[in-house]
């Protein structure tokens, strides 16, 4: 039976295990909408600015595990996907873009909002298409869905050309997507997990060193198993915070620029470093010589570009994390010369050595009882949800403030740009998040700058009955960058003063949604409250210190022990 | 250090920029580069030079190999193998001279493909080296143009 390249196309969709569609319309995409009103049992969520579709479809991926995905036009609606396709790209997060295009015959004539939109995301893609021929159509979107799904997961982008999708085809059987060239590596070599756990039975001082790729594969519980086993300290990084539980008293909390004094000493004193699904990002390793300097390095990671490209490694495991820390896990359940008692005992100095350090500067802030500290209102938020919501973030002073106080104990629940710095991340995500989840509790902890970047999804938030709570840190600054100018250039505030704000709270208004504000410390948790017994979109005006500080902080290009710590 | 990598890739259309796009967004140089279609028509081999420790060559292979469009990556010079370029030479060939250049041409086994009462065209082939050498040797009778092809590279049977 002959059917539409539109109606295939939902329909292979489906096939997929798609269910929601984060989208907006156009010209080009006029035959996939119309069909797509057909479609009860797919969502289209209508965004505000193509670029929240991408983040949201990002967030819909990261707290459900499947592909999430975005549906643009061409020409502006393709180039407004760029930013949340490079973010998703820095992160690793399944999804599939599909774009519209000019018919193929006018492709190449500059035509009305023609964009090489294929050319532009390159870069910024795990792979892309352009579709020429309808035969095409139904093999590349599988394609696509398995490229994105698979291996290091990351965004696909698909290009449609308004005349492929309003031609006929008949529509081929499904079948599982084999491909020639592409083949990534899920388990590991025998030999290099004997190795590794030789390594690890020979260390004194190990530490381990979790990314997002522990989230990505879903092997929280793998790690958690392996650190319990040997009493091995766990320090995460910004995308794998919830990979191990963050009030464990294994548990480092974040490493790097803005990581804790002790989980940057412990990594700069460790006799062995195991890394599993991290890419030793600047913002992990500052200085890179002095990065782990006295220790032997295994890293995990399914993607083998990542291993030794910032710093060589001895043990390198290329395989899915969950693949590998099983295959490790076994091996210590069935090697004679593990002796679990014998294990903990050894690491009880290492370990009292660390709590020295956590003792000395423990993660805090000083508290103020007249003017509201922005880590007293993340705090409060742990408190209030025990610890259960799903947080976004936007990016900056917000975003570490974030990292550092909601002690995540759960994979899937934190969701920040993380390799990019997306300012305007965190609202888009959270009504991705929301839509994922519709009954968790979902809180975009926002800076006063970043959520003005993405203010218009309040919109989409109020029309899908999205209840996200949205907890700006308002301190009329971009504050990330005023702490950079207060250390680094003589406190010349250089066009970060955000001198004229909206009015959050007349502004969620006239959206149709709750506005609340706190101007003390005694307002916090009233605000709270209210605010998540309140099922309806609300923003949260919290008026903050406005120079605090984000700490510890080592300063770019510094070696990771020389941190700032107040 | 020079390293000459075989990539065996899938001939679909913006394979190349893939390519290309991966050397520039990443600051690797690239100092000649051929391609051209294999035995098996949906399949191309590219042949590249490029030069760097051996962390960047590594680096290198690695980011080649995740293009999904890529079968193979070979860094020839991990192996034994065959290298040759191509030159064309248009050289000044008067009177007085023009023995000399068939001299200089037939030492380096290449032929003239191209003549004129004023000048020789000549082809010749053979490893960087050779190709250099030759351009050297006729640069003082009055080399006019050279376009010379990137290097190509085939991994030599076993032996025995
Ligand atoms: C799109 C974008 N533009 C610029 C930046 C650079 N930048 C990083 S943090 C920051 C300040 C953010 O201000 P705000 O949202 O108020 O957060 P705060 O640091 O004050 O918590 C800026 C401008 C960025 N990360 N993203
Ligand atoms: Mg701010």
């Amino acid at each position: 039976m002959k059917m539409k390249g539109s109606q295939a196309l939902i329909k292979c969709l489906k096939e997929q295990g798609v269910k929601v569609i984060f989208g907006f319309p156009g010209g080009v995409l006029l035959d996939i909408y119309d069909e797509l009103f057909r479609h009860e049992d797919i969502l289209h969520v209508l965004v505000r600015h193509e670029q929240a579709a991408v983040h949201a479809a990002d967030a819909y991926a990261r707290v459900t595990g499947d592909v999430g995905v975005a549906l643009v036009t061409s020409g502006p609606g393709a180039t407004n996907t760029v930013t949340g396709i490079a973010s998703a790209y820095c992160d690793s997060i399944p999804i599939v873009i599909l774009t519209g295009q000019v018919p193929t015959k006018l492709i190449g004539n500059d035509a009305f909002q023609e964009v090489d939109i294929v050319g532009i995301t390159r870069p910024c893609t795990k792979h892309n298409y352009l579709v020429k021929n309808i035969e095409d159509l139904i093999p590349t979107i599988r394609e696509a869905f398995h490229i994105a799904r698979t291996g290091r997961p990351g965004p696909v982008l698909v290009d449609l050309p308004k005349d492929v999708v309003a031609a006929m085809l008949n529509y081929p059987d499904p079948k599982v997507v084999k491909m020639r060239t592409y083949r990534p590596t899920y388990e590991p070599h025998p030999g290099q997990i004997e190795k590794a756990c030789q390594a690890i039975l020979k260390a004194k001082k190990p530490v381990i060193y979790a990314g997002g790729g522990v989230i990505a594969s879903n092997s929280n519980l793998e790690l958690t198993e392996l650190a319990k086993k040997l009493s091995i300290p766990v320090t995460m990084t910004l995308m794998g915070l919830g990979g191990f539980p963050g009030t464990d008293p294994l548990s480092l909390g974040m490493l790097g620029m803005h990581g804790t004094y002790f989980a940057n000493m412990a990594v700069a004193e460790c006799d062995l470093l195991i890394a599993i699904g991290s890419r030793f990002d600047d913002r992990v390793t500052g200085r890179i010589d002095a990065f782990a300097s006295n220790a032997k390095i295994i890293h995990i990671d399914i993607d083998p570009s990542s291993i030794s490209k910032n710093v060589h490694v001895e043990i390198p495991i290329v395989a899915d994390c969950k693949h590998a820390l099983t295959s490790i896990n076994a091996w210590f359940d069935r090697a004679s010369e593990f002796n679990r008692d014998a294990e903990v005992h050894k690491h009880i100095p290492w370990l009292a050595q660390i709590a020295e350090w956590r003792a000395l500067h423990p993660l805090g802030y000083v508290y103020d009882e007249n003017i509201i500290k922005p880590q007293f209102v993340v705090q409060k938020l742990h408190e209030l949800t025990e610890g259960n919501a799903i947080i976004s973030t936007e990016v900056g002073q917000n975003q570490m403030w974030a990292a550092q106080f909601y002690h995540f104990n759960l994979p899937r629940a934190f969701l920040t740009s993380g390799g990019l710095g997306v300012m305007g991340y965190g609202l888009p995500a959270a009504i991705g998040a929301q839509i994922a989840a519709p009954g968790r509790t979902v809180i975009d902890i926002a800076g006063d700058g970043s959520i003005q970047m993405n203010i218009q999804e309040l919109a989409t938030a109020r029309q899908y009955k999205c209840p996200v709570k949205i907890a700006i840190l308002n301190n009329g600054y971009l504050g990330m960058v005023r702490q950079w100018q207060e250390l680094f250039y003589h406190k010349q505030y250089s066009h970060t003063v955000l001198d004229v704000g909206p009015d959050f709270v007349a502004l969620a208004r006239a959206y149709g949604a709750v506005g609340l504000r706190a101007t003390k410390p005694s307002e916090v948790e009233p605000v709270i409250k209210e605010a998540l017994a309140t099922d309806n979109t609300v923003i949260m005006d919290f008026v903050i210190a406005r120079e605090e500080g984000v700490y510890p902080m080592v300063p770019a290009g510094n070696s990771t022990t020389e941190m700032l710590l107040a | 250090m020079k390293h000459t990598i075989s990539v065996l890739l899938l001939n679909k259309p913006g394979v190349l920029s893939r390519v290309t796009g991966l050397f520039s967004g990443r600051g690797f140089n690239i100092e000649s580069l051929s391609v051209a279609q294999t035995l098996e028509a949906e399949v191309s081999c590219l042949t590249l030079v490029t030069s760097g420790e051996d962390s960047i060559i590594e680096q290198i292979t690695k980011q080649l190999h995740k293009l999904i469009d890529v079968i193979k990556v070979t860094d020839m010079n991990e192996i034994e193998h065959v290298e040759r370029e191509m030159v064309l030479i248009r050289v000044k060939a008067e009177a007085h001279t023009r023995a000399e250049v068939l001299r200089v041409i037939d030492i380096f086994r290449g032929k003239v493909v191209d003549v004129s009462p004023k000048s020789y065209a000549v082809e010749v082939t053979g490893s960087t080296s050779k190709v250099q050498a030759v351009i050297d040797i006729l640069r003082p009778i009055g080399i006019q143009e050279i376009v010379r092809t990137g290097t190509i590279a085939m991994v030599r049977a076993k032996k025995y």
